[in-house]
């Protein structure tokens, strides 16, 4: 039961639901895409469906992953996520705005530096948030900005799942190898840096 | 997971397992033209072609016009032959539709549907194929991902039979299947080729051997030759069961003109084309725990339409629900509807029915709109009756 022993959320069907926002160009699609490619590789079952709207570079972009354990037949939106992912740091500092819908005892996941302190404060009622500093993992890393892997390197740490090594192999099909190998290491390192702040 | 196991298991979305598919059946040409929900099909081809993965050659055409004119070219010289389009571009195609279907050109196309312009969308709706329905195409449709894999494979098999050589369309949902990644068990590039091994076309273009492909006939002759298509689309039927049965032996994957779902004893049955089937069978089930008699049919064989079977599942249902995502405007209803009901009429079957028009130009069909539809149809048996006959389902009025 993928719920009840990573998430323990409370829902009568068996299955998670993740909704990702960034905006165009920051690989917000990508991301969905390889959490579900990783997930069925490593055994389990998962659907990845992107939101389809204006395709501009830098416009607000949604999409969505469901994970489960038995096979997934609705072929429907999203609208009430176990799990906000926002990649986009100005978006995750007005979370408010893209937590609608969002499950009581739902987990956020926020891309943030600076402003911990003050989000603290503000933080909403029954969720449980969690921070990567994606912006200083990436430029120490890479030397310019992937905010998408690390995101998915702190929901992974959180989820207990899928393994990194099938991330791995996933991300070795779909990048060269010096791509891929920073984004192994931004990978890894998010998903030791993720932190709990609520 | 075992190493076959792992082979056979892919994440695929939509488009990539259709153009899997295709490469897996050793096409020899591919004439396209890109357009979206399609379009990864190609480009996922094209690459395979010059990757050298796939020995075939890759036509990018000026129009679709002129892709499917290829096509039929491509099939009577005795080549397997794929195309793919979705919306605007089989609107396209049209006139060329006909032509490959009544010089009988066995061509598999993919149909990724989407809305038809005018206001301009990219999102789902059926209007596409519904244009096309009449053209003597077979249509298939695919509820998932998997079957959208498993039905490009079997229809090389059903359209290059030498008793139908009738071309094939292969349809499935624009974005909500094709941009969709799911899991899906693939065959081994073996087992296809055992499957759907290359078979001479009975009268290929021999250009030693000349004969007339495509010929005139006046009033005197050209209602035979539409009374000998009808004919062989007779005969569809029994090529789709041998075909789906020897693919059963070697996927274990059962397929039947229809997909039904708890229908034995339903009450009230929703039917439907394409992935909103498996939304409908999600909600039937939670129903269905509550001990409510819903049930969900979808037609995966369109045309020739399976009216034997689709009576026989609705024999004892008192209620049934039409999802229709295309409209005949003007017309009866929806082009599914007014099937149903033709059906139901010439069987002498008089059960409360309503046709609900949804999803035109991609609106999210919800777990809360099929509640909604299960409980009308509840309360219509209630009432005996509808209270109207035709619902634009989430209409904004």
């Amino acid at each position: 039961m993928v719920k009840n022993r990573y998430v323990n959320l409370l829902n009568e069907d068996q299955m998670i639901e993740i909704r990702w926002h960034g905006r165009g160009g920051q690989g917000v699609v990508t991301v969905s895409d390889i959490m579900a490619r990783s997930i069925i590789m490593g055994g389990k079952y998962a659907q990845h469906f992107p939101e389809f709207g204006p395709e501009r570079s830098g416009a607000p972009v949604k999409a969505f992953t469901r994970i489960s354990d038995e096979p997934i037949e609705i072929h429907s939106g999203v609208y009430n996520p176990d799990i906000v992912v926002i990649i986009d740091e100005g978006m995750s500092k007005n979370f408010n705005l893209y937590i609608q819908g969002l499950k009581e005892n739902g987990l956020l996941f926020l891309n943030l530096g600076d402003m911990r302190d003050q989000i603290k404060q503000n933080l909403p009622k029954n969720v449980r948030v969690y921070v990567v500093n994606a912006k200083k993992i990436s430029y120490e890393e890479a030397g310019k900005p992937i905010f998408n892997i690390p995101m998915l390197g702190g929901l992974v740490k959180v989820l207990r799942m899928p393994d990194l090594n099938t991330i791995e192999e996933v991300l070795s099909r779909r990048f060269p190898s010096e791509l891929f190998e920073v984004n192994i290491r931004i990978l890894r390192r998010a998903y030791e840096e993720v932190e709990s702040i609520g | 997971m075992s190493k076959l196991e792992y082979v056979r298991k892919m994440a695929l979305m939509g488009d990539e397992a259709v153009a899997y598919a295709v490469k897996q059946a050793d096409v020899d040409v591919i004439a396209a033209y890109p357009i979206t929900p399609q379009t990864i099909i190609v480009e996922r081809l094209s690459k395979y072609v010059a990757d050298g993965e796939l020995n075939a050659s890759f036509i990018q055409a000026e129009s679709e016009h002129s892709a499917l004119s290829i096509c039929i070219g491509s099939a009577l010289a005795g080549a397997r032959t794929f195309t793919s389009t979705a919306s605007q571009g089989l609107a396209l195609m049209h006139e060329v539709l006909y032509i490959a279907s009544s010089m009988r050109a066995p061509i598999v196309m993919a149909i990724a549907n989407r809305a038809l312009n005018s206001p301009l969308n990219i999102h789902c709706d059926h209007s596409d194929i519904m244009g096309a329905r009449d053209t003597g195409w077979i249509h298939l449709f695919a509820n998932n991902v998997q079957q959208a894999y498993d039905l490009t494979l079997m229809a090389f098999k059903i359209s290059e039979d030498p008793d139908l050589l009738i071309p094939v369309s292969v349809n499935l949902d624009g974005f909500i299947l094709t941009h969709s990644i799911e899991p899906l068990e693939v065959l081994l590039d073996e087992e296809v080729h055992q499957f759907i091994p290359h078979e001479p076309y009975p009268h290929e273009i021999d250009f030693g051997n000349p004969l007339a492909y495509g010929v005139m006939a006046l009033p005197d002759t050209y209602m035979e030759f539409k009374r000998q298509f009808q004919e062989a689309m007779l005969k569809v039927p029994e090529v789709f069961h041998k075909t789906t049965r020897e693919f059963y032996t070697i996927s274990g994957r059962t397929y039947k003109s229809l997909t039904s779902y708890f229908t034995e004893d339903a009450e009230a049955v929703v039917i439907a084309l394409g992935s909103t089937v498996e939304t409908l069978k999600y909600v039937a089930r939670k129903f269905r725990e509550k001990n409510i008699k819903v049930g969900v049919l979808g037609l995966t064989m369109y045309r020739p339409f399976p009216e034997k079977e689709i009576v026989k599942v609705l024999e004892n249902v008192r209620c049934i629900a039409v999802l229709d995502r295309a409209y005949s405007y003007g017309g009866v209803g929806g082009p599914l509807y007014t099937d149903i009901l033709a059906s139901l009429y010439k069987n002498g079957m008089k059960p409360i029915v309503a046709d609900f028009v949804y999803g035109l130009g991609g609106r999210d069909f919800k777990l809360t709109d099929s509640e909604e539809i299960f409980r009308k149809m509840m309360k219509a048996i209630e009432c005996n009756g509808f209270e109207r006959d035709i619902y634009w389902w989430g209409v904004k009025e």
